[in-house]
């Protein structure tokens, strides 16, 4: 150990040398996650998240939803039978930060969508216990009476679109009128979401409560697409191109 | 600095918080404006207090070590602790009893548990590190801390990113990546506080009069140093408005993932690992009046614990959309650092050699020991449940929280409360702690709180993970999930119990300190006195 006793007199080579050993792993495990060509599958279908449903998104993050909720099925006979079609990395490409989660306090959410009707999740973010009674969820009822702030909504869609999200000048410029119309505030809008968010989108007054848009609108909004935008009939998983 | 600089200086950061105050798009952004525009003016008043008794602050100074820190960092350690621990006990309860939540914004699971996780990591392990690593430099270097006061500003810097982060999580302020919640100012500002941090250990290192660095602060140099790197990237992030609280991170979907578990697992490794190696090297050794078991172990552990640590993130992974390769890649090297970390806990025990019977009569070292078992069992069950079939079952159950808790309650918690115990008498220039036997009760409350929570989510994660895989033989899923939710119940409350005994073990620790502080001896019968001699 006669050369280690250099090292044990010298703190910058220590320093120096301790940085050159933990850079090694991570550099390894991700940076090829960024030009490996097949990391992320080539699917039809998943687009940039509507104002609406960012807002929504954003409510998400900030009550901590991904603490008791994972978005990521396994694939696994019993996820897929439970949850539908397991995950993929496209599903989440437009994600930032992605919400996977680590712990299953409450079921996975990644294709929530559609399962259930605007009323019921309104009603169960209200009361969770008043529609499943082993629930141990909080209650969310604040949400149905706390108005959406919307001013600031073209500036996320900017920041998102700096970062890599395709969101095209058009769909900026238009993100208030996009989120109104989405939220059933303006039917007139709604053509002109749908030209900007594709044909399947969904417009209506999702928390329930009229004109005024409020936090639960978006929230429900975003779990209303969760996991629905991939086409996957058209997605073949065994083709070479998505084998990883 | 001289005062009139540092007025200065505290002055125009006052006046940049005000503008940020004022400047600010949303109501949060204001209230941590307002936040640090009032630490900034309680920094001027202390300033202000001190300037006149500068002869007594120059005799202070002129004192071997700066030790003043070291003992604001200790008392900071002990009520952050009790703090993050009691969050712990509130987020269990909620789980048991949901009604707990109170349906308010502010007081549900969702915001509490960062909370939670937060103060325990970073208030209570941070300070903890933070503390006894300026202790360990100055003994083992000869050195007093380099860099003047710039001590006391990683000290009250670090508090201002505690308050800002534990605010942030109740009020709604999340970038929602686990154990880096903290949105993009606050994440600015530990980087500045940590750069500073770094200087003055680096500084101190710099300065010694031993020829050689011991083998504790190459644990915790490495950790100051990775835990930089670490944070700085996985944090990246652009604001909406640079007046605002919310930003997006830079990485998306499964690059972000695997970014946020490289952090996030070495969180573990270097924030909670490496740098409370750095604190049983020191303080076992010390206690226990022994040398470290194997120089030779402590050189090939160190290398290969910090080289084989930042491979292991992708276990947090298994059998998602991240690439098959780099799943597999985790899972070995997590596999292997079995090996290093099992060096040190042999070089941790086995320093015990020769002396094994002060674990009767001191016990300090008793907890000493106990943190280092739970080190070696916690870093067997990792391993194992990061191989792949086992992650299978155990990966979004309760199993998980359990291995954490073992480890975090058992090594982190342990080991930090052995180094408080250590270090307030010699602090304070006291012959020993107010109450050994008060030490004895917070190692048996906290052992037996461990074994309540640990079993109980070791049995209900396991549950939980059979009961979502039950097939019967018509080839139907058995449970459906609230039915799974259901069982957890008694389990819940089980592990809420347990961290009451926990956490009363803390106050108990509290009380002693506080006594110890004053000044204060409790006439008490030895630890471990044979049975013949009491009378």
């Amino acid at each position: 150990m006669i050369k280690h006793d250099k090292i044990e007199r010298n703190a910058t080579l220590l320093l120096v040398l301790s940085l050159l050993v933990v850079t090694i792993g991570g550099l390894v495990e991700i940076a090829p996650l960024y030009y490996i060509e097949n990391t992320i599958e080539k699917v039809k279908g998943v687009r940039p998240y509507t104002p609406l449903e960012l807002a929504g998104r954003n409510i998400y993050i900030r009550e901590g939803c991904y603490v008791c909720h994972s978005q990521m099925v396994r694939p696994f006979r019993d996820e897929v039978e439970r949850y539908g079609h397991y995950s993929l990395a496209a599903e989440s490409m437009y994600d930032h930060p992605f919400q996977w989660g680590s712990k299953r306090t409450g079921p996975d959410l990644a294709r929530v969508g559609g399962k259930y009707s605007d009323d019921w999740h309104v009603g169960h973010l209200k009361d969770p216990r008043a529609l499943v009674p082993e629930s141990v969820m909080p209650g969310y009822s604040f949400m149905a009476s706390a108005e959406l702030r919307t001013d600031d909504i073209a500036a996320h869609l900017k920041a998102n679109s700096m970062i890599g999200v395709p969101y095209s000048e058009d769909m900026v410029a238009n993100a208030l009128a996009d989120l109104k119309a989405q939220a059933g505030a303006d039917e007139d809008g709604v053509e002109g979401l749908r030209a900007r968010y594709g044909e399947r989108t969904l417009a209506r007054d999702f928390g329930g409560n009229g004109k005024k848009i409020t936090e639960m609108d978006a929230l429900v909004a975003y779990l209303q697409m969760l996991g629905t935008l991939v086409d996957f009939s058209a997605y073949k998983s065994d083709a070479p191109e998505n084998l990883r | 600095m001289i005062p009139a600089a540092k007025m200065i200086a505290l002055a125009i950061a006052a006046l940049f918080a005000l503008v940020l105050a004022a400047k600010a798009t949303d109501s949060l952004f204001a209230v941590h404006a307002w936040i640090a525009f009032l630490f900034c003016l309680g920094a001027i008043a202390i300033t202000l207090k001190v300037m006149p008794m500068g002869k007594a602050a120059k005799a202070g100074e002129q004192g071997k070590y700066l030790d003043s820190v070291i003992k604001a960092g200790t008392i900071a350690t002990v009520f952050w602790g009790v703090t993050g621990l009691l969050v712990g006990v509130v987020i269990a309860l909620q789980l048991s009893y949901p009604a707990l939540n109170l349906d308010l914004p502010w007081t549900t699971f969702g915001r509490l548990r960062p909370l939670h996780t937060s103060a325990v990591i970073f208030a209570f392990g941070g300070n903890a590190l933070i503390a006894t690593s300026f202790y360990v430099v100055q003994r083992t270097t000869g050195a007093r801390l380099a860099l003047g006061n710039t001590a006391w500003f990683v000290f009250w810097g670090y508090q201002l990113f505690i308050v800002l982060a534990a605010t942030g999580y109740v009020l709604g302020v999340t970038q929602s990546k686990e154990y880096a919640e903290p949105e993009w100012y606050v994440d600015l500002w530990l980087t500045v506080v940590w750069v500073a941090y770094l200087a003055v250990f680096l500084g101190t290192l710099y300065k010694r009069k031993e020829p050689h660095i011991y083998v504790a602060n190459w644990f915790y140099l490495s950790f100051i140093v990775t835990v930089a790197m670490l944070h700085v990237v996985n944090n990246l992030s652009l604001p909406v408005s640079v007046f605002g609280a919310k930003s997006y991170i830079l990485w998306s979907g499964v690059q972000d993932a695997l970014t946020q578990w490289w952090y996030g697992h070495n969180a573990v490794g270097f924030f909670l690992t490496a740098g409370f190696l750095g604190m049983m090297y020191y303080f076992v050794p010390k206690r226990v009046g022994r040398p470290v078991y194997s120089y030779r172990l402590s050189i090939v552990h160190f290398w290969t614990l910090i080289f084989l640590y930042i491979w292991a993130g992708p276990h947090h992974l298994h059998y998602t959309a991240l690439p098959d390769w780099a799943q597999t890649l985790g899972m070995v090297f997590s596999i292997m650092l079995w090996m290093p970390s099992w060096g040190g806990m042999i070089n941790g025990l086995m320093t015990l050699s020769g002396a094994w019977d002060k674990m009767r009569t001191d016990p300090i070292i008793r907890m000493m020991v106990l943190a280092i078992a739970f080190y070696g069992m916690s870093t067997f069950e990792g391993p194992m449940m990061s191989i792949k079939s086992v992650n299978s079952l155990s990966h979004y159950t309760d199993w998980t929280i359990g291995h954490v808790h073992s480890g975090a309650l058992g090594w982190v918690g342990m080991i930090s409360f052995g180094a408080v115990y250590f270090l307030v008498p010699k602090l304070w220039g006291r012959k020993e702690l107010y109450s050994l036997r008060l030490v004895n009760w917070h190692f048996w409350l906290a052992t037996l709180g461990i074994v309540f929570y640990a079993s109980a989510m070791w049995v209900s994660g396991i549950m939980q993970g059979l009961m979502w895989r039950e097939y019967s033989e018509l080839g139907f899923l058995v449970y459906s999930f609230a039915e799974s939710v259901e069982r957890m119940h008694p389990f819940y409350v089980i592990r809420a119990a347990g961290g009451l005994l926990y956490l009363t073990g803390a106050l108990v620790m509290a009380y002693n300190v506080w006594r110890t502080i004053l000044g204060h001896e409790r006439s008490e019968r030895p630890v471990g006195m044979p049975a013949a001699a009491r009378t």
